[in-house]
This record gives C-alpha cells, structure tokens and sequence, in this order.
C-alpha cells in the first residue's frame, strides 16, 4: 500500500518520515529516536493543538491539504505520512 | 481501566494549578455586588474578567424589563421553539437583530455556544469545506467535530496563509466556508477582515464572522469588526452572544441567505434544545435598544480599554499587540501565572487565568477584560496591584513593598 502510494506521489514514505521527524525535534523528549512507529500522543506527548500545528507546517511543506478529520485516524509518525502521501495523490 | 482514567493528564494539570493556593476554575463568588464587583473569600473583588463590556447586567432598564416579562410569561418556555413555539419577543428579538445588521434573517439560539455550534454544523455539509482560524473558539472546533464538512486550518488571522490553503482546495468541487472571529477571546486582537473578505470572495468562498466580543464594542454603531473594516455587506453569516455586551446569555445567527429559514428545521443545536426564557429575551432586547439608541456608551468603554491596557504595558507588563476590551498579559510559565493570579483575587482583583491548550502558541494569560460601567479609580486600582503582585513575583523588574500571597 504504502509502497504504491509513494510511487504515484514520487516520494517515499521514508522521506516523508524524515520530513516529519525534523519537524518534531521541538517536542522530542530527550534521546528518543522518531522512527515510523513512534507514537505521537503517547511517546512526544504532544497535545491536540500541538499535533494541528504540525499537520499545518507538513500542509506547506508538502503543498498538500491534511483536513483535521484526519487527526482521529492519526496515532504514529508512520500513519502521519501515509496521510500526507495519500492527500499529494489526492491533490 | 476505569471510566474516569482516561482523565489523568486533566487531572493532574488541574492539581498542579491549584497548588497556587485556589481553584482558578473554581472560584466562588459568594454575592454579586455590582457589574463590576462581587464578595470574593469574604473581600470586595473587583470583577476584571467578566466580559461584561457595556455593565448591562445591572442596567435598572434590562433589570426591569426581565421582572416584567417574568410577570407575564413565566420562567421559562419548558421546551423548544419547534416542540413549544415561539413567544412574540423570540420574535421580536430576531427582528431587532436582522434590523441592528442590516439583514434579512435572524435565528436566535440558547446560547453563543450554541450558535457557532448551529450555524456552522449544519451550514457546511459532507461535501463542503470549512476553512477555520487556528484561534477559534472551541465552539467553532466543536462545530467542525459535530459537522460532516472536510476541516482546513489557517494560521491565526493570516489572509495570505487563507489565500494558499483556499487555492490548494481550488479544485475541489464542494462550498467553501471561511469562519473567524471579530475579536479573539483569548490575546483580544481582531480579525484583518477586510483582507479575509477580499481573500474569501476572490475564490468564491462564504464567510461566516463570529462578534461575539466585538458586538457592542467595535464600529460605530456596535456591529463589531464587519462595520470597523466596513464589510458588513459582504459578509454572509453572522454569529453572536449576548453573553457579553448584552449581559445576558444566548446566541445568533443573521444572513441575507436565501431560504435561511430551512435551518430552523435543520440545525439540530436550534431544534433541540429549550429556547431562552422570556425573561432573558425581554433584558436582551432592552440591552440592544438602549445600545442603538445611546452607541455612546462604548466611548467610555475604550476610555476604560485606555487606563488598563497602557497601565499594564507602561508598567512593563506583555500586553497583546491590539489594544482592545479584552487586555491579555502574557507570562511564559503557567505556574508563575497562577502564582500571580492568586495573588491577584487575595488582593481583590479577579481576572482569568488561561492556560494552554485553550491559550495559543503554550502562552499562560493573565485576561483581564474590561467594562463601561467600571470607574477609572477600579482600573487604576487593577493596575496599582497588578504592578504589586507583578513586581512580587519579579515578573516586572523593579522591587516594590510586599504583597500577600499564598
């Protein structure tokens, strides 16, 4: 699935977790590693608005449209870029 | 695990607050003294955070006009307006409202709440688009969540990042919905609407504007910020309170809509709910006549804007960029913010304290707000021991006499 999708977009799901990665630096805790699995709430322990801002500074850096009815569906970083990679197919 | 866990990091935030020495969110006004002043802990408190912008709530004309709606109509309507109907002055009211904005349709709701829940809900279906400031009311989010609409965020009163983000959903077929405030509630600043409405109706989208806290506040006449920038005419919907300015409680919806009444069957926060008592209706319409008739009573309400928003920033105190009724100090530590609001209410000044995530950006607020009816001794008063507690606590520099704190 994933690897579909990133074809269609010409990203790849691994570039788009390291975009997010950098993009959560703010809020790592210490010597945690962000990989695809990392969970946002519960091991960045990021709150709600936190997570909106997020999803707006990936919307310019990706030039995509991530609606907030995503956030519920959105747990790790791995799932975050999947739903950017799927709104650049999309747009 | 238990149904109430989930709540911990809730809890455990509110504990940390209330190490203070008090419930910030708790506090108990033991009797309401004036517009402007309650009994606190036993001391005469001024009431700084109260939103009562124009001090209706002890207008003797609302107060007598309330008595006798109670005499006529009873308490309450015990129901909705389509289960129970509606009373002339729900009417009545609907009419001055569409009247005072110059609009052909009105829906009043129970409360502000319930109108940014109502209007935008149900204004925006499944195949639509609402397009929100970062800083909305959490009645407006609320209203994304009840509703089926596809739900976009700007940042926060940024017409060129509104531009972007609508021109990336050009393609999409489905209405676009722009929704922000007048005034914000939290930091007090206003909305750029001219720009926003140039922005909205360059890629064809609606535009809805809460005034909430600008009703009664800004423009000439008190229509709020659409009548500050001059939009009124190009704005579509407008909600409001009248929890606020009015000094009552309830909500609205104008439009010049076509078929606008279709909602009164649709939006279930209108058709589901009880609607206001006759009482409040009756002070409500009192509180807009007497504001139409006398728009000079927001004079002396920016005058009261002018002695605590220059007060606290000559002090040295962060204010918000825009001076407005609502005067937002910005403190970085929400202990330190709590600290000083305690030792505000111990030394008789009541303020809110507001805390991230209902505060933008992680900032802690003290919010002050500011009425017509207070004095300027009151607000030179606030400011002497906002000064006090700020230097106390070496928020501001320069040390100063002590002051008590818990």
């Amino acid at each position: 699935m994933a690897a579909s999708a990133a074809q269609v977009s010409g990203i790849s799901l691994n570039d788009v977790v390291a975009e997010i990665a950098t993009a959560l630096v703010p809020f790592k805790k210490s010597d945690i590693e962000i990989t695809a699995t990392t969970d946002i709430a519960r091991d960045l322990n990021m709150d709600s608005l936190a997570v909106m801002d997020l999803l707006m500074e990936l919307e310019d850096k990706f030039d995509v449209s991530i609606p907030l009815n995503m956030v519920p569906e959105i747990s790790t970083v791995g799932q975050l870029a999947q739903t950017v990679i799927d709104s650049k197919k999309g747009a | 695990m238990g149904l109430m866990d989930r709540f911990k990091a809730q809890r455990d935030l509110h504990a940390a607050v209330k190490t203070c020495g008090a419930d910030p969110f708790g506090v108990k006004m033991d009797k309401i003294l004036s517009s402007t002043e309650a009994l606190v802990e036993g001391r005469r408190t001024i009431l700084c955070g109260s939103n009562n912008y124009l001090g209706f709530t002890f207008d003797a004309d609302c107060i007598q006009a309330a008595k006798d709606a109670l005499d006529a109509c009873g308490t309450g309507t015990t129901g909705s307006r389509i289960a129970n109907g509606s009373y002339h002055d729900h009417r009545a009211l609907e009419a001055d409202l569409a009247d005072f904005y110059g609009k052909k349709h009105c829906m009043v709701f129970t409360t502000g709440y319930q109108a940014n829940l109502g209007a935008i809900s149900t204004l925006a279906g499944p195949d639509d688009f609402l397009i929100i400031d970062a800083d909305s009311h959490a009645s407006i989010y609320d209203a994304c969540k009840l509703g089926s609409a596809t739900v976009i965020r700007f940042k926060h009163n940024d017409p060129a990042d509104l531009d972007r983000r609508l021109g990336r959903l050009a393609d999409q077929p489905g209405n676009k919905i722009v929704v922000v405030e007048g005034i914000y509630s939290m930091l007090g600043d206003h909305a750029p609407l001219k720009e926003f409405v140039a922005v909205s109706k360059k890629h064809g989208a609606y535009i809805l504007v809460d005034e909430a806290h600008s009703m009664g506040v800004m423009g000439k006449t008190g229509q709020g910020v659409v009548e500050h920038d001059g939009v009124l005419d190009e704005v579509d919907f407008i909600t409001g309170t009248f929890s606020k300015s009015m000094g009552a409680v309830g909500g609205f919806l104008v439009s010049n809509m076509e078929d606008f009444d279709v909602l009164r069957v649709s939006c279930r926060p209108y058709m589901f709910t009880a609607s206001l008592p006759p009482a409040t209706v009756a002070s409500v319409r009192t509180s807009l006549a007497k504001l139409r008739a006398n728009p000079g009573l927001m004079d002396k309400l920016w005058q009261n804007v002018d002695t605590l928003y220059h007060g606290a920033q000559n002090t040295g105190f962060t204010v918000g960029k825009q001076k407005g009724p609502v005067v937002a100090i910005h403190l970085t530590d929400p202990a330190l913010a709590a600290r000083a609001w305690r030792a505000l209410l111990l030394n008789g000044v009541y303020v809110n304290l507001a805390l991230p995530p209902a505060t933008p950006s992680g900032t802690a607020l003290l919010r002050c707000s500011v009425s017509a009816a207070h004095d300027t001794a009151q607000l030179e008063h606030v400011v002497e021991v906002l000064t006090q507690v700020g230097r106390e606590l070496g928020i501001l520099g320069a040390p100063a006499r002590a002051v008590a704190a818990e």
